[in-house]
């Protein structure tokens, strides 16, 4: 394990947890400092949002979101199934 | 999806797992959660050094980091009409005695203290901006808000998302040594014995790879209780369970290595909650928790019944909020009790199935609309908003899709707010699940050795892991200012680092979630609803099998993979602690959720007591303690804090 350069490839996730825009975000990443799960990486470009690593280990708590001085930089996506539904009452 | 998501990236951070760092502290807290980061600011009180180890990151990490919408259990608040002894009483008696007397003691008598001290860091515990002036659970004077029964007045309604960003800003100006992002991951003890004092742990970085050596004066054990042992998605591992995924019970597993005492161990219950079942927690229409006491109702739009503990129909709102008619108080209503007991039960809905005889149509839905003002908004706006896991996912997720709490019915999608449906195989420790054993000081069997919050055994709630961090903070505090110097164990240390290591120096083999969806398997099928000798026996051999030959197998690729991979060792460790509590048990009871096909008589009077765990060298030892080994709450709790107590008024 010595001396070896370690490389990672972004998992491919079952859902995008975290959706950054790209627009908006201005990489400060702070999102990286309070998720407790690590599940993001600084991009390697300085001032570009991070990176989703381990998309499938969010804990979808929206510490990042909540914690994101840009609003609209990033969007908590709950997987499809776990959507829940409402109607109007009549 | 930016271009870095197709590209091989390199690690942003450097690589430092052939360094070693050696750490001198007197009282090393493991987990920087509610418990750990209470458990540190105790310590740092007392004027002696404290080092905090976080595996996430403390500003938010645990399962109380983003949030708490209610505070329970603050018997001593101004407008509370329980004692402590009482509140306490009713938690044992509702359980049939299998619960944390000490615990749960501490709780009522210190939780309220906490709250004041959060107040004072930042954290907002009353309605200072005035949103609820004139409502029923609104106290004019003091400005709290309560929760569950408004008559007694013993749990606050609170804005927790401002609590763990004030107490990580606590433990930094009162100068813990934070150690963020690091997994503890062995206790070392003195001589490498077995069994012998604490003398601190070893730690990983998930980041960078760095091993540490912390050698302490005493320790405190506050991480998280066990998960993903029946439960494992390897899809969406996240929200295998509640609680976040990191949150696998390390500190279960380590201290069972050194020989600490379990109780409890052999409750599970069927599951709750797993994203893999259900829907996002306190996200669909119910009656509990976070959504007491909501309006539903079903299809075509008939309320449903709401009815107290002698099925008397409620006729308006307030009453769901207030005791029956000679009824002193009650615990808690929404059906959160596994088994109520009639003296403390609260208001609940109709069951479902009396409910679909009367012929009320599935679905369900929650009713905001037709609640009043006040509860309408203290439900949507400030409960599901404070509470973990609402602000973001719920609140502003369901807001920015069109939810108006006006005008929208929130569909229900099963029973209370588990909103899912479980297999019976399918368990979690949850509700009050087993754990160390504790004396009055929150010590282990080990000396220099103290546990918090959810590695307690009978272990619930934020209240429950402030209070007991703190009250295990001062008391190993208080033994590291007298203890002599500990010693390490080089060879021991020497070892676990050897163990921690071995992923990262294969190339092949198992990884993580493979070995976690193996455990589970295993688990459902061997010590599922129901467990016999045979049965967990078999289940054990093959938990066994995993340790000498898959565990052996585990790779990871970098730092990150090499925790998730570390995690998971523990979680084999913590199902086989399970079967052996389980196996000890030899009598089904009701309360335990736990029964046997060998042995089904319910609740032999004999085996009414606290069946004790732990590892000798020779094998398991198994013990039992009596159902109320902790003798009288206040007399134990005032002989064993007089300097605490003394200062405070009741």
């Amino acid at each position: 394990m010595k001396g070896k350069k370690v490389y990672v490839i972004p998992e491919q996730g079952v859902s995008n947890p975290v959706v950054f825009n790209p627009e908006i975000c201005n990489g400060c990443n702070q999102c990286i400092e309070v998720c407790q799960v690590d599940i993001l990486m600084p991009n390697p470009e300085k001032g570009k949002p991070p990176v989703v690593l381990y998309p499938g280990e969010c804990w979808y708590g929206g510490c990042c979101a909540a914690a994101c001085p840009k609003p609209g930089a990033i969007k908590l996506n709950i997987p499809l199934m776990n959507r829940v539904r409402w109607k109007e009452k009549t | 999806m930016t271009d870095e998501f197709f590209k091989r990236l390199e690690w942003p951070y450097p690589i430092l797992w052939s360094k070693q760092k050696e750490i001198n502290t007197d009282v090393l807290i493991l987990g920087g959660g509610i418990a750990g980061c209470w458990a540190a600011i105790a310590a740092l009180k007392k004027g002696v050094k404290v080092a905090l180890v976080e595996k996430g990151g403390t500003i938010r990490s645990g399962a109380g980091g983003a949030g708490c919408d209610h505070w329970e259990s603050a018997a001593t608040n101004p407008c509370s009409k329980i004692t402590p002894e009482e509140l306490t009483q009713a938690m044992i008696e509702d359980n049939n005695g299998y619960n944390n007397g000490i615990s749960h003691y501490i709780e009522c008598r210190e939780g309220y203290d906490r709250l004041l001290d959060l107040e004072k860091m930042g954290g907002k515990i009353r309605d200072t901006e005035d949103e609820f002036t004139g409502a029923e659970f609104r106290d004019e004077e003091t400005k709290f808000l309560f929760a569950y029964d408004y008559e007694n007045k013993f749990t606050l309604r609170i804005w927790g998302t401002t609590f763990k960003p004030a107490l990580y800003n606590e433990c930094k100006r009162l100068g813990a040594e934070i150690f963020e992002r690091t997994m503890a991951t062995s206790l070392l003890i003195e001589e490498g014995k077995q069994g012998a004092r604490v003398v601190g742990a070893t730690g990983v970085n998930g980041r960078t790879g760095e091993f540490f050596i912390f050698k302490a004066k005493a320790t405190v054990l506050c991480m998280s209780r066990p998960t993903r042992i029946w439960l494992f998605s390897p899809a969406l591992p996240g929200i295998s369970e509640f609680r976040p995924p990191q949150c696998t019970g390390d500190g279960h597993a380590m201290s069972w290595k050194v020989g600490v005492e379990f109780t409890m161990m052999e409750k599970s219950v069927k599951g709750e909650w797993s994203g893999d079942r259900s829907y996002p927690p306190y996200g669909t229409g119910n009656t509990h928790n976070t959504w007491y006491a909501c309006s539903m109702v079903d299809a075509e739009g008939g309320e449903i019944p709401w009815a107290d503990r002698d099925g008397r129909i409620l006729t308006n709102i307030s009453e769901r909020y207030r005791p029956a008619p000679g009824q002193k108080f009650f615990l808690k209503g929404g059906g959160e009790s596994d088994f109520p007991s009639y003296k403390y039960k609260g208001p609940d809905i109709l069951p479902v199935d009396v409910l679909l005889k009367r012929g009320y149509k599935l679905p369900f839905y929650a009713d905001l609309p037709s609640m009043p003002e006040h509860e309408r908004r203290a439900i949507w706006g400030l409960m599901v908003g404070q509470e973990g896991k609402t602000k973001i996912p719920i609140l502003r997720t369901y807001t920015e899709a069109g939810f108006d709490p006006k005008k929208h019915l929130l569909q229900s999608y099963g029973d209370g707010w588990k909103s899912g449906s479980f297999l019976p195989q399918e368990r979690q420790l949850f509700g009050l699940p087993g754990g160390i054993v504790n004396d009055w000081e929150l010590r282990t069997n080990l000396e220099g050795l103290y546990a918090a919050g959810d590695q307690l055994f009978a272990s619930n709630c934020h209240g429950h892991a402030a209070a007991t961090g703190h009250y295990a903070g001062r008391h190993a505090a208080d033994y590291a200012i007298k203890a002599s110097e500990p010693n390490i164990d080089a060879l021991q240390a020497e070892q676990e680092r050897t163990r921690v290591f071995s992923p990262v120096n294969r190339n092949n083999g198992i990884g993580w979630k493979e070995l976690n969806m193996r455990i589970s398997r295993v688990m459902q099928h061997h010590c599922g609803e129901i467990k016999s000798d045979g049965l967990m026996a078999a289940g054990l051999e093959q938990l066994r099998s995993m340790q000498e030959n898959e565990a052996l197998e585990l790779y990871a690729r970098n730092p990150h993979e090499l925790v998730r991979s570390l995690e998971v060792l523990n979680v084999l460790t913590n199902a086989e602690i399970v079967v052996h509590a389980c196996l000890a048990r030899k009598a089904s009871s009701k309360h335990l959720h736990f029964i046997r096909s060998d042995y089904p008589e319910m609740d032999p009077s004999e085996w009414h007591k606290f069946v004790t765990i732990k590892l000798e060298k020779n094998g398991i030892v198994i013990g039992e303690r009596p159902i109320d080994y902790y003798g009288s709450l206040e007399k134990n709790y005032e002989s064993h804090n007089p300097e605490y107590s003394k200062g405070l008024k009741r």
